[in-house]
């Protein structure tokens, strides 16, 4: 794992792994959704699994209970994002993703 | 955009919104009624609203200045906030509001820059409250799309041998950027080392 990474402990269920090469979803939900549009359909690699966490789609509504949904930090290539000559090819972004918005890629 | 390196100390409020010639600010004038209606109903007293802007107030550079001087003169320290943000800085009587402070180190190599662009998360609890152009639409946006060009407007040209890392912090985890420490640390105290420690440099819009 590449500096500026951070590192973090994983449940034995969860789905994926860090190395992962994953695509973020493209669900259709209104609301309190804490995916940006510019990473759906996007494709990247898990780099940090991230604990679990209630759902901040239902918490904005009021429901409280669970369950926790696993949470990755996961890794984009720039170049791949945005078509901006601003971004250099080592350039990355990282962002939080919530298990149910991820697939591996290609399946 | 600001780019005063100075200024942590003061602990700089830039103006979120500005008020009209009589004085009046818009958000102002519904607060004020929202509190006399729920001191009136008994729900609040006004010492306890004073109370919890104190505590809003008390946070700021100073404690993740404290962090990162920790870290850059004591290895050991360091290796584990770069494994456990909140543990490390809860260790040295920082307290975290925070789920998670995950700690990104720059290298001669590598820059870290923070963000969130779905609203305004920041780690408060160790950084106080964000300055206005970080919760800004246009560093929002911008520092995903243009980052390069975001630093430079900051003052920070980064070299192109430099991995540029953008962290969206649009979930559950908060960030804060360990900076390079500067040469001549060995020559300096605590105390100095922690007040050479800005804001800019803890979000990643200095280097």
């Amino acid at each position: 794992m590449g500096p500026g990474v951070g590192r973090g402990r994983k449940y034995v269920t969860a789905r994926f792994d860090i190395g992962d090469r994953v695509e973020v979803l493209s669900l259709e939900k209104e609301g309190h959704v804490r995916i940006p549009f510019y990473i759906r359909g996007q494709e990247g690699t898990v780099v940090q699994y991230c604990g679990r966490y209630l759902n901040p789609e239902n918490l904005a509504v009021g429901n409280m209970s669970g369950p926790g949904i696993d949470l990755y930090r996961v890794e984009f290539q720039q170049t791949e994002l945005w078509t901006s000559p601003d971004h250099l090819p080592q350039d990355r972004l990282i962002i939080e993703i919530y298990d149910h918005w991820l697939k591996i890629s290609g399946s | 955009m600001s780019k005063d390196h100075s200024d942590h100390h003061h602990h700089d409020h830039e103006a979120l919104v500005v008020e009209d010639e009589a004085g009046n600010l818009d958000a102002q004038i519904i607060i004020d009624a929202l509190q006399d209606v729920l001191i009136a109903k008994g729900l609040l007293t006004a010492p306890e609203v004073t109370k919890e802007i104190e505590k809003l107030e008390s946070k700021g550079i100073h404690l993740g200045a404290k962090v990162v001087a920790k870290a850059w003169t004591d290895p050991d320290y360091k290796a584990r906030l770069l494994e456990n943000g909140k543990s490390c800085i809860q260790e040295i009587g920082v307290p975290v509001g925070e789920a998670q402070i995950i700690v990104v180190e720059n290298t001669d190599e590598v820059h870290n820059l923070i963000t969130c662009t779905l609203c305004s998360c920041y780690p408060r609890s160790i950084l106080g409250q964000p300055p206005s152009w970080y919760i800004s639409k246009a560093y929002r946006a911008r520092t995903v799309r243009e980052p390069r060009s975001v630093l430079a407007e900051f003052g920070l040209e980064l070299d192109e041998d430099i991995q540029l890392i953008v962290h969206d912090s649009n979930a559950d985890m908060r960030y804060l950027v360990l900076p390079q420490p500067p040469e001549n640390i060995g020559s300096l105290d605590f105390g100095a080392i922690e007040a050479l420690v800005t804001r800019d440099q803890l979000i990643g819009v200095s280097r």
